[in-house]
């Protein structure tokens, strides 16, 4: 027998993949560490993103004349700013070091921009409703809006940026398509709450928001899924196959609620909205868990960069 | 990361390892290891890193399964028959160890810059500012970091014996390592070093399939500070096949969130009414 202590040969592109009833793992044991994170996080994946979006609409509602519109938006805006940063805090092993994330700048760290974008959004939001409170010109609060309408879409998806920039594989592998999931869902819910919150006439925009932004996430889900491959069949089994089920039977019912039923009855908004709400959660918590599972089998790992690797001509060499 | 502002904060400013002192490493040479683990017990010791509650696991002789916030070096067992003559026994053994990369995606990630570069190009965690956000430990390519639950969560790894090093001492596993498996010293000495051993291993048969891994400066990571002599595949070990960490994967992903951020603003402004008023 020649060599066999690498079964495999070394000829790039041609390698066999790792056998799926015999993975060369280390008894099967993971290989990364999978998410440290606790129930908190996943739900600011969702009330960020949500608020994101709502800052959006407080900035132009003021432009196109839909005044009651944006302060609506704003306000829930402002629900969804308060309520982030304190799941955040809860987070942390260590919750009174907080402002450590404020201690330095890291362009090269996701959660780095991301805190200071958070911490300037609820900023300028508060600013907002304070300077709107005691009756400051429309200029400052309009000023202060727009500081937060700037960074709402920033914070809307750079959690997408945040996931995938880690060594989770199925993270990872879906990254350039993940902010156009999350911006999707965040669009949807952003619409979605106004629907809940305000009367049918007034939520014309919120009802064309939670259609076009259903199908964006709808679709850019599924095309993340398509381009995994075998990588994703965490979306498909599992606690995270469950949730994205729930996301999918949700969303699109609350969606087709609102689009056909929600200018005439008020309840029927208010169903829709919740079911479109519970839809973009549930995705957000499907993603979250999916990384579990990714990073449980570390046959998704080694296949993943065995394959990277043979497609860029690396698999050739000797490991190194 | 310009060179204006690393008088200031180096740790910070400075994050990818571009020299300044003589870099220190490990060469982890698996071909020699006994699998006596003296270097976990050194390690445990000397840091003051606080025990496992293990049970048995019934894989060969590890129990201890992987590094973590509390297991700093980590034999890995493989038992399996020999290739050679396809009975009998293979053992293969390696004391894993965090791999101090070229480029450190856990220091990268690191939002409160409690993650450093050492003088020593070594990547050390400051437990006085670490606020346990979680997130070197999802941003490591090979599973190192973790989050110590006792008391508070915050992340814990080797520290490459920083202290030890300060004084001009070896660290601790490496000076309790019975076979020279285990080697300290200047990273480019090591380098050579291995290649060298390298050649001298494989001229067995059995060995053939024996490499280097993280030795060189071109790979996903830009090369260990800690890298390795196998006898086999990495995964093998529990080892990736292949770590990345680039920045231009971090400038790719901006890119696509700038994209859908600015789908987002513009279909919101198209959502609304536009009625003149």
């Amino acid at each position: 027998m020649a060599a066999p202590v690498t079964a495999e040969p070394r000829v790039g592109g041609e390698r066999q993949m790792v056998p799926r009833d015999k993975p060369r793992s280390y008894y099967g044991l993971p290989i990364v560490k999978r998410p440290a994170w606790t129930w908190e996080v996943p739900w600011y994946l969702f009330t960020g993103g949500t608020a994101g979006g709502l800052a959006a609409v407080a900035i132009f509602a003021r432009g196109t004349g839909e005044a009651k519109l944006g302060r609506r938006a704003r306000r829930l805006a402002l629900a969804g700013a308060v309520v982030s940063p304190a799941l955040l805090i809860s987070d942390l092993g260590r919750p009174e070091r907080f402002l450590n994330m404020l201690r330095v700048f890291r362009p090269t760290s996701p959660m780095s921009l991301g805190s200071w974008t958070l911490a300037g959004f609820g900023s300028a939001l508060g600013a907002a409703e304070m300077a709107d409170f005691v009756g400051l010109p429309n200029v400052v609060v309009g000023t202060l809006e727009a500081a937060a309408g700037i960074l709402g879409p920033i914070l809307a998806n750079y959690t997408a940026v945040l996931l995938a920039d880690t060594a989770n594989p199925i993270w990872r592998g879906g990254r350039t398509i993940l902010p156009f999931v999350f911006t999707g869902s965040s669009v949807a819910a952003a619409g979605a709450s106004l629907c809940v919150a305000g009367p049918p006439e007034e939520s014309v925009a919120a009802r064309r928001m939670v259609a076009w932004g259903t199908a964006v996430e709808q679709a850019s889900f599924l095309l993340m899924q398509r381009r995994l491959g075998p990588l994703a069949e965490p979306y498909r089994d599992g606690p995270a196959g469950r949730l994205a089920k729930v996301h999918r039977a949700s969303s699109l019912t609350g969606a087709a609620l609102i689009s056909v039923l929600g200018r005439r009855s008020r309840k029927v908004a208010i169903l829709g909205g919740a079911l479109t709400l519970a839809g973009s959660a549930a995705l957000r918590q499907c993603v979250y868990r999916a990384g579990f599972q990714s990073a449980a089998d570390p046959r998704y790992l080694v296949d993943s960069q065995r394959e990277a690797a043979a497609a860029s001509g690396q698999g050739k060499t000797a490991t190194g | 990361m310009t060179a204006a502002t690393t008088g200031r904060r180096p740790a910070v400013s400075l994050p990818m390892w571009q020299g300044g002192g003589t870099r220190m490493g490990f060469f982890t040479d698996s071909s020699i290891c006994i699998g006596c683990k003296a270097c976990e017990v050194a390690c445990k010791e000397w840091n003051g890193v606080p025990d496992i509650d293990t049970g048995f696991t019934g894989n060969s002789y590890d129990n201890t399964s992987a590094l973590g916030a509390n297991s700093w070096r980590h034999v890995a067992f493989v038992e399996r028959p020999r290739p050679d003559t396809g009975d009998g026994v293979q053992w293969l053994m390696n004391s894993d160890v965090c791999k101090h990369c070229t480029r450190a995606a856990c220091l990268d990630v690191c939002p409160t810059g409690a993650i450093f570069r050492s003088e020593f190009g070594t990547v050390v965690v400051q437990d006085d500012i670490c606020n346990g956000c979680g997130y070197c430990v999802v941003a490591c390519p090979f599973g190192v970091l973790e989050r110590r639950e006792e008391p508070d969560g915050r992340a814990f790894k080797c520290t490459l014996c920083y202290d030890r090093l300060e004084v001009g001492d070896e660290p601790a596993c490496a000076k309790a390592c019975p076979t020279q498996s285990i080697q300290f010293g200047p990273l480019e000495e090591l380098r050579e070093r291995a290649e060298k051993r390298l050649e001298e291993v494989k001229r067995e048969p059995r060995f053939a399939g024996a490499r280097l891994y993280g030795e060189s400066k071109d790979d996903g990571v830009g090369g260990f500070g800690a890298f390795f002599l196998l006898l086999d595949e990495p995964e093998v070990y529990g080892l990736p096949p292949k770590p990345v960490y680039r920045r231009t994967d971090l400038a790719l992903l901006w890119g696509a969130a700038s994209v859908a951020a600015s789908v987002l603003t513009l279909g919101v402004m198209g959502s609304l009414r536009w009625r003149r008023r």
